[in-house]
């Protein structure tokens, strides 16, 4: 499903990002990719999300090699990854039902469509009776449901959170990580950059950890403890 | 592109002109002001044209014949004229009708009066010719060339000067009109690409969100495309119509207080001034609003 395949990303800054690294994820499988501030996870979600090309080596997606992508083709290739942020990076001037419904807007889908699946997406994540509120009359925790809902309205077939409980408190950060393992529950793979320890920990999947953009540890059922 | 997607381009673009008004209205505000200049300009250029082809109508080129010429000889000097391509029309004016012109002209048709000068001989027996009108006044040169060719064609009188100085005129009038579009042109583009840099500057979250998850660059890029064609129309619409309110009553101002003006120049009508500048100024407003906008996305949208 993802193949990154001798990656290394150098910034024009002279900095190296990512070294070398090579790794598999395989189709419905959840992976964290752990390490401290610098180690390259930023720039890995970058360069999966295609923001960035690597200095060397390819990644792989479903088949498809960055490389040989056109720019015309980023969109089809970026409408299979859902993407989530740390700070949830909402469209504050819109209601919650809007944000989602913007994801199948921004793909021209139909509204007729639009209509139907947002509603059922917005129960998913538990916010239905709230599609009215703008993102600031929401807690972190919420805001966070509302763009997990906005990733996985157009039914990616990957999901790249970039640290999703960056900015909650432990409560609400277990909440979203339960809710992106039922999310994965369902067939979607779920890649969690993150440094948070315990949610790690406690979760027991796949964690691929970096340190100065070099693959340090690759441990199936893995945790952050046992990697220092 | 989809319909939906369309309306939602439109709902954007207008969000848009919303959301930056001050700049919208500064980018419609300079439109108007170029295009009711150009307006201004137009007219002025266009009763300027209407004279001068008034006077390059009334303009002669007067052909005499060699003395004693029979009346077969003088019709075949007409039919070689006729077929000279730049000979518009052409009027036999005989020796009697000369001499008539001339008494009218120089003794104010007094024919006693002359009668007890000349008796009944006409001075100007010689002086049947024919009076040409030409298709384009800038190629005189080269007709009157042509016609002195013609065997038995003794002289032939042109306005040279008239018709040379109605050519620079309306040489200068085309640059002139050129070189004021062309600045324009320049002024309202540059206008427009800053208030769609900023309308970008002011979504630039929204527009990464968009890109990150999958829409194409034409789905960015239209509302803006929207907003630079609506800046445009706007801006085109209102001088057109300020246009048409203001020519009447200046013509009419100017036709009542200045009788010199009233006397001298032919206005030509609204509705045709209008039926002129309409196209001219949607094109050059819908014109600008697009290229700007499509310029300045493409130089700013790549996520």
């Amino acid at each position: 499903m993802i193949v990154v395949d001798h990656v290394t990303m150098k910034y024009p800054t002279g900095k190296k990002a990512l070294d070398d690294v090579t790794f598999h994820i395989n189709k419905g499988e959840f992976v964290f990719i752990v390490g401290s501030s610098g180690s390259g996870k930023t720039t890995l979600i970058k360069l999966l999300l295609k923001e960035l090309t690597p200095t060397q080596g390819e990644i792989t997606v479903e088949g498809k090699a960055y490389s040989k992508l056109k720019r015309r083709e980023i969109p089809m290739l970026r409408r299979k990854l859902g993407v989530v942020f740390q700070d949830f990076r909402l469209l504050k001037d819109r209601t919650v039902f809007e944000n989602v419904a913007f994801a199948q807007q921004v793909i021209e889908k139909p509204m007729k469509e639009i209509r139907r699946e947002v509603p059922a997406m917005l129960t998913m994540v538990g916010l239905a009776d709230q599609y009215k509120q703008y993102p600031r009359e929401l807690s972190g925790g919420e805001q966070q449901r509302v763009a997990i809902a906005r990733a996985m309205i157009n039914r990616p077939d990957i999901i790249l959170a970039d640290e999703p409980t960056g900015d909650l408190d432990p409560k609400n950060s277990e909440e979203i990580m339960t809710l992106l393992e039922e999310i994965n529950k369902k067939g979607t793979t779920v890649v969690v950059v993150t440094h948070n320890r315990e949610i790690v920990d406690q979760m027991k999947k796949r964690v691929i950890r970096l340190k100065k953009g070099q693959i340090i540890s690759d441990v199936k059922e893995g945790g952050y403890r046992y990697e220092d | 592109m989809k319909i939906s997607t369309l309306r939602y381009s439109f709902k954007q673009g207008f969000i848009n002109i919303r959301r930056n008004l001050l700049f919208s209205l500064a980018s419609i505000g300079t439109i108007i002001a170029c295009l009711f200049l150009f307006g201004v300009f137009y007219s002025v250029v266009l009763n300027m044209k209407h004279e001068v082809k008034m006077i390059e109508d009334s303009l002669t080129v007067t052909v005499f014949f060699e003395k004693g010429l029979d009346e077969q000889r003088i019709m075949d000097i007409g039919n070689e004229i006729k077929a000279i391509a730049n000979v518009d029309t052409i009027n036999y004016v005989s020796s009697d009708v000369a001499w008539k012109n001339y008494v009218n002209d120089v003794y104010n048709g007094d024919m006693n009066y002359v009668q007890n000068i000349f008796g009944s001989d006409n001075p100007l027996e010689d002086a049947s010719s024919y009076e040409i009108t030409l298709k384009d006044i800038s190629l005189q040169e080269d007709t009157v060339k042509a016609i002195k060719a013609i065997p038995n064609v003794r002289k032939v009188n042109s306005s040279e000067g008239t018709a040379k100085s109605l050519n620079s005129i309306n040489l200068f009038v085309g640059y002139a009109s050129l070189g004021l579009i062309l600045i324009l042109l320049f002024v309202s583009m540059f206008l427009i690409s800053n208030t769609i840099t900023i309308g970008i500057s002011v979504r630039k979250e929204e527009i990464a969100i968009m890109k990150l998850i999958g829409a194409k660059d034409s789905f960015v890029r239209t509302p803006f495309l929207v907003e630079g064609v609506m800046i445009g129309v706007i801006g085109s619409v209102i001088p057109i119509a300020l246009l048409y309110f203001m020519y009447d009553g200046v013509v009419d101002y100017l036709t009542e207080h200045y009788n010199v003006v009233a006397n001298l120049i032919h206005f030509v009508s609204t509705e045709e001034v209008i039926k002129g500048i309409t196209p001219i100024a949607l094109l050059l407003g819908i014109g600008i609003g697009f290229f700007a906008s499509l310029l300045t996305t493409h130089k700013h949208l790549h996520v």
